[in-house]
């Protein structure tokens, strides 16, 4: 059995609202984490991406100044020099399937739709620690691999083309364990 | 854990996409521990939660104050861009916020007048009453809640207010396909 340990993970949350920010803080407290960083804008969530270099950014969609979207958009730009591969778990009051394909092409790990839960939250984060996965930087886009199953008989146009192995899997930790490697 | 080195990229490349991988760089929080292990993150968290709670009624009534001041500007100065993205940001923070603080109907009214600011093809044409209908419905339902009663009439006054904006959205939108195909979507979260 495998569980994280917060205590060593450094996390930066971007909510315009101050009551989310206490419930998030609140409950990264709970599950142990020490170090949680707040803004409450894009602009200086970005800003305090660069100086704190967190593990894991928890972000709202819709704030002030420029959001969620954006923030994600800025931290992914593979020649920046600071880490474009954080973990980006968008935590939203949007609640439309369409959102979450926004979401997911601006380079969002995950999508978590409020309201929060404990649990919600729990899973994403494990989710990102025990199940990275593999980075994709096309002409216009660069993220997580946006295909979380990969089906070799898909012959639409959105396939990927230049090869037989076409997508690199990355073995989770969680299914390592569990096939006892 | 940040400041540690980065870890090394591995880059395949093909004819239209690179695949970009790393050793997993939190794999080190990650620990193994035996089937006994008793301790419970989420349930800490959701007691945490629950502690936090006797602030969140004070805390609806201040989202609430937030939303009936962005509609005061609205009314005043009309839907200037700063106004209508108040009244939404304001609308969208409850519908997410608000079954986190016991106002499961209050969200639900607050994600129809989401729909309305986001789907009306003009906010000048939308009845005024429709709008104020929803702020004095979340208003009433933030002051109310020790009532006995409130809790079912609540739920009853949001699923009207929803209905009423549905038929609205539906009839000034019959010629806006993709505004259409976004109201008649599904939610992905399970409803109240």
């Amino acid at each position: 059995m495998y569980r994280i340990d917060f205590n060593k993970l450094r996390f930066l949350i971007c909510d315009d609202n101050p009551h989310m920010r206490r419930i998030l803080r609140t409950l990264l407290h709970s599950f142990g984490a020490r170090e949680v960083y707040e803004a409450e804008d894009g602009a200086t969530a970005l800003e305090m991406y660069s100086h704190y270099v967190p593990d894991i950014v928890i972000t709202d969609w819709a704030m002030p100044i420029f959001d969620g979207l954006e923030l994600a958009q800025m931290i992914r730009q593979p020649e920046s020099k600071g880490n474009p591969y954080a973990p980006i778990i968008m935590l939203t009051g949007h609640s439309e399937k369409r959102r979450v394909t926004v979401a997911r092409d601006a380079g969002v790990t995950e999508f978590l739709a409020k309201p929060i839960s404990a649990k919600g939250l729990y899973q994403r984060i494990l989710n990102v620690v025990a199940n990275p996965r593999p980075f994709i930087k096309t002409k216009t886009y660069f993220g997580p691999d946006r295909r979380r199953n990969t089906n070799n008989a898909y012959i639409g146009p959105e396939r990927r083309v230049g090869g037989e192995m076409e997508v690199l899997q990355q073995p989770s930790l969680l299914d390592k364990a569990r096939s006892g490697i | 854990m940040a400041k540690e080195k980065p870890a090394t990229l591995q880059v395949k490349s093909f004819a239209d996409h690179h695949v970009i991988t790393q050793p997993n760089p939190l794999r080190k929080v990650l620990l193994r521990v035996p089937e006994s292990d008793l301790d419970d993150p989420v349930g800490r968290a959701e007691k945490a939660l629950a502690e936090l709670s006797g602030e969140f009624k004070n805390w609806m009534t201040i989202e609430a104050d937030r939303l009936s001041a962005a509609h005061a500007a609205v009314l005043r100065d009309g839907f200037t861009t700063d106004n209508r993205e108040e009244l939404f940001r304001a609308a969208h923070d409850i519908k997410g916020d608000a079954a986190t603080f016991g106002f499961p109907s209050a969200g639900a009214a607050a994600e129809s007048l989401c729909r309305i600011i986001e789907h009306a093809p003009d906010l000048d044409q939308v009845p005024v009453d429709l709008i104020t209908h929803h702020i004095n419905a979340i208003q009433a339902i933030a002051r109310e809640r020790t009532k006995l009663d409130t809790a079912v009439m609540a739920s009853k006054l949001s699923k009207q207010l929803r209905g009423v904006t549905d038929e609205f959205l539906l009839k000034v939108n019959r010629d806006r396909p993709e505004h259409l195909e976004a109201i008649l979507a599904p939610s992905i979260v399970p409803a109240e």
